[in-house]
């Protein structure tokens, strides 16, 4: 039962995220990422976290890549053509990723035997709470760090698209 | 019992999520779309850590996927607000013709 | 404790005054301290030798240690014997009366107090080389008087044959020094130090040498060094260039003491050569040659002060073949009479000069003797003393030496008259041209003042009376003489003397001509000895222009140009070139930029994997 759903999820992630690269027009892409979100998010369900979850199709497919495509409509480009720079990416880029998706698999099947299993209901402490606890006691700084930055994130955004009032 | 998921699987995902976004960031020309392929790689991240916590039975790893998300986003509005910016200069969302760090 | 190093140390102070302060302060103050430190040195050496007196044994006086390395110790140590007596007495007595005669020479000179500064400084140096008790602290004596020599004679700097002949003689000398510093790292290897009393008490372990040893090397490599000071074959050829600097520096540091150096340091050092006769034997050759050979130049010379300074060449020669021939105290007895009238000679040709107003070819002065009378007698003193004739004190040092020559080898002897007998000719010679006939030139001569006569004077009552100072009875208990007594010998070299002035009489007083029709007559002869046998010319050319040469083409052009050069400024060309190609990275692309990460995170992942990371 838990694997059906994995994989059906698993798929369609892959299937959007290949979409997101292939396709030519920007919100085509935005789209199918939000696709890929969305299967994240049932995924993490099955990994016992729930907030994250949550917080994912919130924060993630609903803010973030809301923004997203409010800037792609917003500069209305289309589709976009070929160009002949970054000679390096196109020669070295394929080789260069089998490579890495190679190496990183090799390690994972090699640390991670079939017999360790994910059990859904196994782990039950991805609770708002236990997150909750976890970021005011042992995370505190991190937390007020990173409000900090989310600050720096809102000034430096509204200082870059400020328009001078006539 | 229903049959456990391996989770070398879940990992499999995400490096496959990963190389994908990779792939997205080096070969496309779109600076949009470029962005959205490092989300996509921040994504798979995020699932590798979320299977780790799992695996080790701790919440830390939930924690931190929580704070990527927030980084996340304050980087997407950033990143987006600067890319408009770009664009108001040098109308082009091309990213090789946006190329003034050579020399 | 007799405080030795007060010796030096008043010049010294003479030089750091006259050196540092000497423009500001008047004439008087600056002959007040250049002259009155030579004359501290004085007292302060008398009143030593009174102290010490009766100086059987050498008394020695070490201040501190100055280089100590291994099992070898050299200190900053002083010592005084009866040699060293002797010379303190004849570098400070004849260095003041020197000293008193420049202040009048020098008296409308610029450069006054650099001059009496590096006269000053001569004088540490050379009080240094003889109160030294150790090879290395001589040494330190023996380039610094090189020092100032160079400096002395380079005196008046904007004329270049001056700096030329200063150079010659530094670069000269240091041939000879290259020879010393051999010697003196032969002897600190087999003796295990450099201390003269350490070394001669060595010695006794060592049997005398009857073929080339280890000492005989020794010996032949101090030779050099001396012969590079005291101006021998073939190492004399600086000093006749080194007339181009000022008289009294002429009188005092090519004739009276730095030149000597070389005598005194082969009496020094005569344990060693007393066991090695060859190397002595060598000295002997090398005096008497070079005795010979300067006394036929300078019969031809027409400069008065060239004629002195071959003079000065010969006359050491003499020392060297009294040394030579293990007559050591009489060649020290020579080394002081030459002090006493070689200096009074040049002091007298200063005078003269001055007399004239600069001029010093013999052709064009004549009849002096009526206008500067002291310097005429004073000079005639000299000459006489200088060609032998009894009983001025010349006579009894160059019989010594002559005689000691008969017993050693007879044709020694026969050689050393004949150069004697050439000796008083050319003296005498420029005695006639200079004070006897009309006068040629064409200034106002007039007598010199107080400051530059007195001295004369004094140096002229030393060169008749000296010779009543019996050195070489004083020197009996370090140099014991064998007593040879031959009135006829005596007799064969005064004849000498007295026909070689005779000669001079006739060729240039009574039948003027002579002179020029004999040297027309001679042609290519005469003129060959004139060019002093060509001598500078063919160390030009075999030795200078090929060294030069081969400086420019192999050490210039082929090791500095293209070897060293073209390896910096290829390794700059190498970085330029790789800098060249690493810029294609720089493409602007950040793809590229990322594929690069990619490339890098890869190979971190692959290094990891490798080193075991994944455990």
């Amino acid at each position: 039962m838990d694997a059906i759903v994995f994989l059906i999820f698993a798929g369609v992630a892959v299937v959007c995220a290949i979409n997101v690269v292939v396709r030519v027009h920007p919100i085509s892409s935005a789209l199918s990422l939000i696709g890929v979100m969305g299967s994240l998010a049932v995924i993490y369900l099955l990994l016992g976290a729930q907030f994250i979850a949550a917080a994912q199709v919130f924060v993630y497919a609903g803010a973030i890549m809301v923004l997203f495509i409010f800037v792609i409509m917003l500069l209305n480009t289309g589709a976009e053509e070929r160009s002949r720079g970054a000679w390096m990416a196109r020669l070295a880029g394929t080789p260069l990723l089998m490579a890495l998706l190679g190496i990183l698999s090799f390690v994972i099947f090699w640390a991670f035997p079939r017999r360790i299993g994910v059990h859904f209901g196994a782990f039950t402490g991805g609770t708002v709470e236990n997150i909750g606890r976890a970021i005011f006691t042992t995370y505190l700084l991190p937390f007020e760090i990173t409000s900090i930055l989310v600050l720096i994130a809102i000034v430096g955004a509204v200082t870059l698209g400020y328009k001078e009032l006539d | 019992m229903p049959q456990a998921v391996p989770l070398s699987w879940y990992l499999i995902l995400s490096a496959v999520l990963f190389t994908l976004g990779v792939a997205g960031f080096l070969f496309r020309r779109n600076i949009i779309t470029m962005f959205m392929s490092i989300e996509l790689m921040l994504n798979a991240v995020n699932l590798s850590f979320i299977a780790f916590s799992y695996h080790l039975k701790q919440v830390d790893g939930h924690v931190f996927t929580f704070f990527v998300m927030v980084v996340a986003a304050a980087e997407a509005a950033v990143g987006l607000a600067i890319i408009l910016t770009v664009f108001k200069n040098r109308g082009t969302l091309q990213v090789d013709d946006i190329s003034s760090m050579k020399d | 404790m007799e405080h030795l190093w007060l010796i030096p140390a008043f010049p010294l102070l003479g030089f750091l005054t006259a050196g540092i302060l000497g423009r500001r302060l008047p004439k008087a103050a600056i002959n007040a301290v250049a002259v009155g430190s030579v004359f501290l040195s004085l007292l302060w050496s008398v009143k030593s030798l009174y102290s010490l007196w009766p100086l059987e044994m050498a008394h020695v006086e070490r201040y501190f240690d100055w280089i100590r390395v291994a099992d070898l110790r050299i200190g900053c140590d002083f010592a005084v014997d009866r040699l060293t007596a002797v010379m303190l007495l004849v570098v400070t007595g004849v260095g003041l009366l020197i000293h008193i005669y420049a202040t009048g020479y020098m008296a409308h000179d610029n450069g006054y107090p650099r001059f009496f500064a590096c006269l000053n400084l001569f004088m540490f140096f050379m009080l240094t080389l003889v109160l030294a008790a150790n090879f290395l602290l001589m040494f330190v004596g023996w380039e610094g008087v090189g020092l100032s020599s160079y400096l002395l004679i380079g005196f008046w700097f904007l004329k270049k044959s001056a700096t030329n002949a200063g150079n010659k003689a530094f670069i000269v000398n240091r041939i000879g020094d290259f020879g010393f510093s051999l010697a003196i790292f032969l002897v600190a290897m087999n003796f295990g130090s450099l201390d003269f009393g350490a070394v001669f008490q060595g010695l006794g372990g060592w049997p005398v040498e009857q073929s080339a040893g280890t000492l005989t090397l020794v010996g032949l490599l101090l030779l050099v060094g001396a012969a590079g000071k005291s101006a021998q074959i073939p190492l004399y050829v600086w000093l006749p260039d080194a007339m181009e600097g000022p008289t009294p520096v002429s009188a005092l540091i090519h004739a009276a003491t730095m030149v000597t150096a070389g005598v005194y340091m082969i009496a020094r050092t005569a344990p060693i050569y007393l066991k090695a006769p060859m190397a002595l034997e060598m000295v002997a050759y090398i005096g008497l040659a070079t005795a010979f050979f300067a006394a036929t130049i300078g019969l031809a010379q027409n400069d008065i002060k060239k004629v002195f300074a071959y003079s000065t060449v010969s006359q050491l020669g003499y020392m060297f073949l009294g040394v030579g021939v293990g007559a050591f105290s009489a060649g020290i007895f020579h080394l002081m009479t030459h002090a006493f009238f070689k200096a009074l000679l040049f002091l007298g040709a200063g005078s003269v000069i001055h007399a004239l107003a600069g001029e010093q070819d013999l052709r064009r002065m004549g009849g002096l003797r009526k206008k500067t009378p002291i310097t005429f007698w004073t000079l005639v003193c000299a000459s006489v003393s200088i060609a032998g004739v009894w009983p001025a004190a010349g006579f009894f040092s160059k019989d010594e030496i002559l005689i000691a020559a008969y017993y050693h080898a007879p044709w020694m002897f026969w050689l050393g008259v004949v150069t004697a007998g050439m000796t008083a000719f050319y003296v005498f010679r420029a005695i006639f041209l200079a004070f006897f006939g009309e006068y040629r030139g064409d200034a106002h001569p007039h007598e010199s003042p107080p400051s530059m006569t007195l001295p004369l004077v004094a140096l002229a009552a030393l060169s008749i009376g000296g010779g009543l100072i019996s050195v070489p009875r004083w020197l009996e208990p370090m140099f014991p003489a064998p007593e040879h007594h031959s009135p006829a010998l005596v007799v064969i070299s005064v004849a000498a003397g007295l026909t070689g002035i005779a000669l001079a009489f006739l060729f240039y007083v009574v039948r003027p001509g002579l002179a020029d029709a004999a040297a027309r007559h001679l042609g290519w002869l005469y003129r060959t000895v004139l060019n002093k046998y060509y001598v500078d010319e063919i160390y030009n050319a075999t030795v200078v222009e090929p060294v030069v040469e081969g400086s420019r083409t192999v050490m210039w052009e082929t090791v500095d140009v293209e070897i060293i050069d073209a390896s910096v400024n290829g390794v700059a060309a190498r970085a330029r070139g790789v800098g060249q190609i690493l810029r294609k990275l720089q493409s602007g692309y950040i793809r590229s930029y990322a594929a690069w990460v990619l490339l890098g995170a890869v190979a971190a992942l692959i290094a990891m994997g490798f080193a075991g990371g994944a455990r």
